[in-house]
């Protein structure tokens, strides 16, 4: 019952929402629904929490303790995120930079967007799956360009076409794993449950399923900005209003990585070897590396925090490859962490880029003095984002450290490079941005104090003491994912 | 119809699917790609039909239809309506070094074949040669898409790949679960929804739908 209404939440807001289109409560019904999403969420998570994992709809949802805390964070993010937009989308249409049709649109798709991602991680079949993930892409590219200038023009462009690509390589992975299922579990919709494919992958063809891997691993790895396949991502987060960069960069790359690690579960399934998980590494810490060097290049600030994303996928990609229980723990709680700071962080930029009404970072000073929220809350988002001590990203990234140095020692240097070149970029950008005294075009307004504190608080609190029952969920889903 | 005139039938109409790719790739005008995208959508549906009569997979007579209506009809008109609202309908696009892409494409079939040559081993189906051929026309696509420069030109290119995944969901594998492949259908329509958005707003803000003007966002400027 909890799944059907953190489904159908999403979707009946966004119907409502487009037909409220841009009345003045529009935003609060936006929030209003997202809560209503992550209180369904909650209830979810309870019940897999006491009574395990769940096959429901005729099996056509399947909820385990992966998929339920990635459900729970989406629904969570996307809470904040509602609130964080309330004002900062009031104050766009103020500024003349959106109309009354891009906040009509703004608001449905949103929903819808949240809709999507949620089918995506809760859907048994793996080909409803790619369906949900397309149709999230689909649904974010118009929000790209809502400000309608040639920039944002291009970016959403460039993200429908090589989304597009790379998802069709994914449905060509899907029809190879498919082909290959069908001969093992019989024709028809049984063949593409996740829950049946893992159970029989030990017969499933191993020549097949690494192919398809190969084209799971370009199609998902696409959406999940893997180097080389990243071109997209710095534009199409930078470029769209800030509340989509915080949703894009701490959702949705979570959930294409969710696919690609459903994938691999399978695929390892069948093979037996660590053919899955050396590609993945492969890709991983390409992505590190280019990212962190691309980080020092950087003179657009949301620009500067995608490749931060791209970085910090790539560590998961990584540490996923590496597989074990320890490298398997650090990277689900990496991306727990990841995407509440990276969230919070595009929230201080959202209202740092306001204030100044640039995105350059040459241009943004005195943060901390024109407003302590959002000075220290980027500070503060920084010093976590990097993997500073005592934030929860410093556990996470510790954790896939040490798996490396056991596992494979050969890339730790390789790794630790990346680290510190990310760290030194950061901090060296976004010191200047919240010291000093406060420039002449800095204006102050109004900010929203509780997603950025919410979020910030939680990173800091998993760092400090992992909870109890946090704790064994990621325990249970290293052992799903085993 | 026996086995064997069936398998002749469908493998003459993937070599069709295929060749209408290639014309693809080198097709100047626009009026006329959209017409090879519409003969495609066509072998593709009549093919999928075939596959279906000789399997005795009746559900494949869904996905015929619906492949007929969205692809031969629906689609195409969509496009030729925007091209005709936009102005474009006689527009000419330059296409560099016709040869090459032509070998370039030849190269991505053999690749095709090799890389399936695993599979097609393994496989019992009348339609075993079909996977090589969807991948090399999902390939070609892909090189369509790489090559021209014009948005409508770019998304035709990307319909001709999703042809090739359908021509390989349906063709190679009997056709994939029906709600995968109704639930493909619809994001393809809401594909097509935002590409024709896009249409005009590429055309307003840059005064044409070359996308080589799209050259802004460049690193560490």
């Amino acid at each position: 019952m909890p799944l059907l209404i953190l489904l159908v939440v999403p979707l009946f807001a966004a119907v409502v929402l487009a037909f409220v289109g841009d009345r003045k409560y529009a935003p609060e019904i936006n929030i209003t629904g997202s809560a209503a999403t992550f209180l369904a969420g909650i209830a979810l998570a309870l019940d897999v929490y006491n009574n395990g994992p769940m096959l429901a709809g005729n099996k056509f949802f399947f909820v385990d303790a992966f998929n339920v805390y990635l459900a729970v964070l989406t629904s969570f993010v996307s809470m904040t995120t509602a609130i964080f937009s309330r004002r900062y989308m009031r104050r766009e249409r103020e500024h003349g930079r959106v109309g009354h049709w891009g906040m009509r649109f703004y608001h449905a798709m949103f929903q819808l967007f949240i809709f999507a991602m949620l089918l995506c991680l809760l859907t048994n079949n793996v080909g409803v799956l790619w369906i949900a993930m397309e149709l999230a892409t689909l649904s974010t590219v118009l929000l790209v360009s809502l400000y309608r200038t040639p920039t944002a023009i291009e970016a959403a462009w460039k993200y429908f076409i090589l989304c597009g690509v790379g998802i069709a390589q994914a449905l060509f992975g899907t029809v190879l794993l498919y082909f290959a299922a069908e001969k093992v579990l019989g024709e028809g919709g049984e063949a593409l449950l996740w829950t049946n494919l893992i159970q029989s992958s030990g017969k499933l063809e191993p020549t097949i399923l690494s192919l398809a891997f190969v084209f799971l691993m370009v199609g998902y790895g696409t959406k999940v900005g893997l180097v080389p396949l990243h071109n997209w991502l710095p534009d199409a987060h930078s470029e769209g209003p800030t509340p989509i960069s915080a949703v894009l960069s701490g959702l949705l790359l979570n959930v294409a990585l969710y696919a690609l690690v459903r994938c691999k579960a399978i695929v390892d399934g069948s093979t037996h070897t660590h053919y899955a998980g050396n590609i993945m590494m492969g890709f991983g810490i390409i992505s590190i590396l280019v990212a962190a060097f691309s980080l020092l290049r950087q003179k657009d600030i949301k620009r500067m925090f995608s490749y931060s994303s791209i970085e910090h996928m790539g560590i998961a990609t990584f540490a996923f490859g590496l597989g074990g229980p320890i490298a398997t723990y650090g990277a689900l709680l990496h991306m727990l962490v990841h995407s509440l700071a990276k969230s919070s962080i595009f929230f201080t930029v959202g209202h740092a880029s306001q204030m100044h009404r640039t995105q350059d970072m040459d241009k943004i000073k005195g943060l901390i003095r024109g407003n302590p929220l959002v000075g220290w809350g980027m500070m503060f988002g920084a010093m976590a984002i990097v993997g500073m001590p005592p934030f929860g990203i410093f556990t996470s990234e510790f954790l896939i450290l040490t798996a490396t140095i056991k596992d494979a020692p050969l890339m730790t240097p390789f790794l630790l490079l990346g680290l510190a070149i990310a760290f030194a970029a950061v901090f060296k950008k976004v010191q200047p941005m919240v010291a000093g005294e406060i420039p002449s075009y800095q204006k102050s307004m109004k900010v929203a104090h509780l997603p950025v504190l919410l979020h910030m608080a939680i990173v800091l609190a998993v760092g400090l003491y992992m909870p109890v029952f946090l704790n064994q969920w990621f325990h249970k889903a290293v052992q799903i994912l085993k | 119809m026996d086995i064997q005139t069936t398998a002749q039938i469908i493998n003459f109409l993937a070599a069709m699917v295929l060749l209408t790719a290639f014309g693809m790739l080198v097709q100047r005008r626009i009026y006329g790609l959209i017409h090879l995208f519409a003969w495609q959508g066509l072998f593709l549906s009549v093919s999928t039909a075939i596959v279906g009569y000789a399997a005795g997979r009746h559900h494949l007579y869904i996905s015929s239809v619906l492949t007929l209506a969205l692809k031969v009809i629906l689609l195409p008109y969509i496009l030729n309506a925007l091209i005709h609202k936009l102005k474009i309908r006689k527009e000419i696009e330059t296409v560099v070094n016709v040869p090459l892409t032509m070998l370039i494409g030849i190269a991505l079939v053999i690749f095709s074949y090799s890389l399936t040559a695993p599979v097609r081993e393994m496989s019992t189906l009348v339609t075993r040669s079909i996977l090589a051929i969807a991948l090399a026309t999902v390939m070609i696509g892909l090189l369509m898409m790489i090559t021209r420069r014009h948005a409508v030109t770019q998304i035709i290119g990307f319909l001709a790949m999703e042809n090739g995944l359908f021509f390989a969901a349906t063709s190679a594998t009997y056709g994939m679960p029906l709600v995968v492949e109704l639930g493909v259908a619809i994001d393809v329509l809401i594909a097509a929804f935002i590409f024709g958005i896009f249409f005009f707003h590429i055309n307003t803000t840059f005064d044409s739908l070359d996308v080589e003007q799209m050259a802004r966002l460049k690193e560490g400027e």
